[in-house]
């Protein structure tokens, strides 16, 4: 290393500990004996995991999260995949108008979305629930999902599906053995994506959900108690399943990339 | 009288002002290797689409084998195409390609498996059965694609434009291997291309088009040798063209006064009529033979070497511009030679202006 | 294709109608609450612009948007001077193959929960945290003291999260400059510094400009930081808005908060249409 080189590498040093340094404050005190997550660290103990695993509320939100994850990921890729379809292989009118439509939603905060329903839900007298939550998160991801296999419906699906049409598939055989397969890593990864938003969001959920909650929402409940090593835990584990997330994504869909 | 594998009744495509095809009326006999040849533009395209079921006329009929299937969708004709892209299915192996449209006609699995395995024996690929389409070569695709059409029986095989992603050394010998193949199953192979040599190396029947109609149609020597219109005849490599009047016409033989001399020549033109004479570079001699006609001294100004032989611009003090001559491969000459021209009569075409 | 114009729009109708029916619409009876009033306990349907005008006077409420914009763009511009300089350096001086474990490691964090992220950093900056011990350590101070809830605190933990995200857009658009063009640059007597300035800056303008426009975006409309980590001495517009949801059942009130709130986005949007192509995404 050089003279040029040192500032450079002083400087990514320090941001990336600015970057990890609450990460590793949150996983070090969730090994935490005492009750205060602050100095000095008293550890290790795994006491605060199994406080969190005996949270029958906290482990309920864990359930709610990956039902509504799973659920309303899967109507937003199937949906928007659907209308990505329609839009980029068929001729319509005002076809611009309706793909703005469509994607408009992603330049909204999600507090507003959240409070549209919210308002609309109660005028309609609809009870919040996690259904209320699945609704929502649709809204948010639906348009990331067409947004993504849009782009990706290239000049060579349309030639496979012409040829498919050729050999005598009807139109839902072209769609389910042509552009699906075809499509495969952008379906898989508009599946994860959405999860992992799903996953992690809190406004919308919060504001259309009274009994059932997901796990943000649950953890937004346990801070009123202020520091607690056993929000620690709960982050920590969130952290850990969202990066195995992350790589089983990185892993499926760089490897087909790759092929 | 047996029914054509199709016909084309007065078919005519808008793209909004654009008229890609007028009128157009075709007849392709069962069992026939027809190609359309044309520049791009010229409605060959359009027309291969029209038949395949992937453009609707905006008038006329189009009939296979007896039936109007005009408005009917690809997928309910009795036609596959191979495409220019081959559009080969990248997530299926090459049995899964070939086993696509047998599957989507409910063959049942056995007969599918005996079937695909025929037609990668035909094309010679019997070896690839399991691979994937992506580790294939251009040519194995171009065949893979092949089969895939033509495993289905298809009424007619349309092909668009199957040789162009191809080098040049390949194409000249997939024409060869499109020709056998089509011998060997006889079905109707309707083939689009812009390569006036492969057109002539395949084609039972040639069918020229320019500006969305036919100019001309019929078997490639006819249509080289005898071409029926400029168009055709500058298309269908290089001729030399030159003005010329009718003086006589008697009994569908004319009298034609050029500045190369007076030809009787068959035809049917009003006397005082303006027409063109066509004459191909290698028509043009440089010894007499057995009776040519002299035409006088020409002078060389440049020379171009195509391996099979040279060809010349020269000047002939009777026309205005250069024509081009075909010269044996070995002579050598250098701009500012002299060439004695001659001609025989019988190979000047008629043409009108 | 032909005849299938039909079948083009069974398949459009799902999405088109979950959106109309769960966005779309949602955001128009907003826009009729924000113009109704809340009496007493009682939603009156008739059309006034009360809440804008009690958004215009009183001072609270004003002053939460202009809270909600000073910390915005504090925390745009701190965080793209971060970023900048880190995604440079990662695209330019470390090795090809490392450089994809680096972009890993930087967005790491980014995936322990939203809500768990200023939760961490609520633990480093409170009285008695890391950064008050490290610095009772080192004899800086004598007592514990907290570092949280203040404008400060937020703007650590906005940055903290949009360091990471502009680095991504950035450091995307570094890569995409074609070498060829710096190579021109030198070639044409430009240093460094000077084919720096006239040629990398403005062509990685558009990377900047889009992961300006998110930072905006999600740094204006955010609850959760500012809630965990600002205390109560001020307010930022989500806050005051969810304020009136909770504690006040103001719904007309809200509505025309998020009416402005959404109003500022657009503008924002406007302001950067140029650079931003949605439809590229």
């Amino acid at each position: 290393m050089n003279i040029r080189t040192l500032p450079a590498a002083l400087y990514v040093l320090l941001l990336y500990g600015f970057i990890f340094l609450p990460v590793l404050v949150l996983v070090l005190f969730s090994f935490q004996e005492s009750r205060l997550p602050v100095p000095p660290f008293d550890g290790p103990s795994l006491a605060w995991y199994r406080a969190m695993l005996a949270d029958d509320r906290l482990m309920d939100a864990l359930v709610n999260s990956v039902l509504v994850g799973v659920v309303s990921s899967l109507v937003a890729v199937t949906l928007g995949f659907l209308a990505a379809y329609a839009l980029a292989r068929h001729r319509l009118p005002l076809a611009g108008l309706l793909r703005g439509l469509l994607t408009a939603p992603l330049t909204i905060s999600y507090l507003i979305i959240g409070m549209g329903l919210l308002i609309t839900f109660n005028s309609l007298g609809v009870p919040k629930s996690l259904w209320t939550i699945g609704i929502g998160h649709v809204v948010i991801n639906l348009p990331l999902c067409f947004a993504i296999v849009y782009s990706q419906m290239g000049a060579q699906q349309a030639h496979a599906e012409r040829a498919a049409r050729d050999l005598g598939a009807r139109e839902w055989q072209v769609i389910v053995l042509i552009t699906a397969p075809m499509l495969w890593p952008a379906l898989f990864a508009s599946f994860f994506l959405s999860l992992t938003f799903s996953w992690d969001e809190f406004i919308i959920a919060f504001l259309v959900s009274r009994f059932d909650v997901t796990l943000p929402v649950e953890i937004w409940s346990m801070l009123r108690s202020g520091l607690n090593p056993k929000t620690n835990a709960i982050g920590s584990f969130v952290f850990v399943i969202s990066f195995l997330f992350v790589l089983l994504l990185d892993l499926v869909v760089l490897r087909k990339r790759a092929a | 009288m047996s029914v054509p594998a199709v016909e084309f009744r007065d078919v005519s495509m808008r793209f909004g002002d654009i008229e890609a095809l007028s009128g157009v009326n075709l007849t392709v006999e069962e069992g026939a290797y027809m190609v359309l040849l044309g520049p791009s533009g010229g409605g060959k395209t359009t027309l291969l689409n029209i038949l395949g079921g992937f453009l609707e006329p905006s008038g006329g009929r189009v009939l296979i084998r007896g039936e109007d299937l005009t408005h009917a969708p690809p997928a309910r004709r009795p036609t596959t195409t191979v495409f220019q892209d081959y559009a080969l299915f990248p997530h299926m192996n090459v049995a899964g390609n070939v086993a696509f449209g047998l599957k989507m006609r409910r063959v049942p699995k056995r007969e599918q498996q005996e079937r695909v395995a025929q037609a990668l024996d035909l094309v010679g690929l019997a070896h690839t059965a399991g691979q994937r389409t992506h580790a294939l070569s251009g040519g194995q695709r171009q065949r893979i694609a092949l089969a895939r059409a033509l495993v289905v029986e298809p009424s007619v095989l349309l092909l668009d434009e199957p040789l162009g992603a191809l080098d040049m050394k390949l194409r000249r010998q997939m024409q060869h291997e499109l020709k056998i193949i089509q011998q060997r199953v006889g079905t109707t192979f309707v083939h689009v291309t812009h390569d006036q040599e492969e057109a002539m190396a395949i084609a039972d029947t040639i069918v020229v088009m320019n500006q969305g109609s036919i100019e001309d149609l019929g078997p490639p020597e006819r249509i080289y040798l005898r071409p029926v219109s400029r168009f055709t005849a500058d298309f269908m490599g290089d001729s030399n063209l030159i003005e010329g009047q009718v003086v006589t016409q008697r009994d569908a033989q004319l009298t034609v006064r050029s500045a190369l001399g007076e030809f009787e020549l068959p035809g049917v033109a009003e006397p005082g009529t303006w027409v063109t004479l066509a004459i191909r570079p290698e028509h043009l001699h440089t010894d007499p033979g057995d009776g040519r006609l002299g035409l006088g001294n020409a002078q060389v100004l440049e020379c171009g070497f195509y391996g099979t032989h040279h060809q010349c611009d020269a000047t002939l003090a009777s026309l205005p511009h250069p024509i081009k001559v075909r010269i044996d491969q070995k002579r050598l000459l250098q701009p500012g030679d002299v060439l004695p021209l001659y001609l025989d009569p019988s190979d000047l075409v008629v043409l009108a202006r | 294709m032909m005849a299938n114009r039909h079948l083009a729009w069974g398949l459009l109708l799902p999405a088109l109608l979950w959106t109309l029916a769960f966005f779309a619409a949602p955001l128009v009876i907003m826009g009729m609450y924000s113009l109704w009033q809340r009496v007493g306990m009682k939603l009156v349907q008739t059309w006034t612009t009360h809440n804008y005008q009690q958004f215009a006077s009183k001072s609270f409420l004003f002053e939460s948007l202009v809270n909600s914009l000073e910390v915005t763009a504090t925390v745009t511009i701190i965080s793209i001077l971060l970023a900048y300089p880190l995604a440079y350096i990662l695209a330019e001086r470390v090795p090809a193959r490392w450089q994809r474990l680096a972009l890993v490691m930087a967005i790491l964090p980014f995936w322990t929960s939203y809500v768990v992220r200023s939760y961490s950093w609520l633990l480093v900056l409170s009285e008695g945290g890391i950064l008050s011990n490290f610095l009772m350590d080192i004899g800086l101070i004598a007592e514990p003291m907290s570092f949280a809830n203040n404008r400060g605190a937020t703007v650590v933990g906005f940055v903290h999260f949009f360091v990471m995200l502009l680095t991504l857009t950035i450091y995307a658009s570094l890569v995409q400059l074609p070498p060829s063009y710096r190579k021109a640059a030198a070639d044409l007597g430009a240093g460094p510094v000077r084919s720096f300035i006239h040629v990398v800056l403005p062509l990685t303008l558009p990377g900047v400009m889009v992961g300006a426009f998110l930072t905006f975006v999600l740094c204006i409309g955010d609850y959760i930081t500012p809630q965990i980590l600002g205390g109560n001495q001020e307010l930022l517009l989500p806050q005051t808005i969810m304020m009136q949801i909770s504690r006040r059942s103001d719904f007309p009130m809200a509505s025309a908060l998020a009416m402005i709130l959404m109003a500022v986005v657009s503008l924002a949007y406007l302001a950067c249409a140029r650079w931003l192509k949605l439809d590229r995404l």
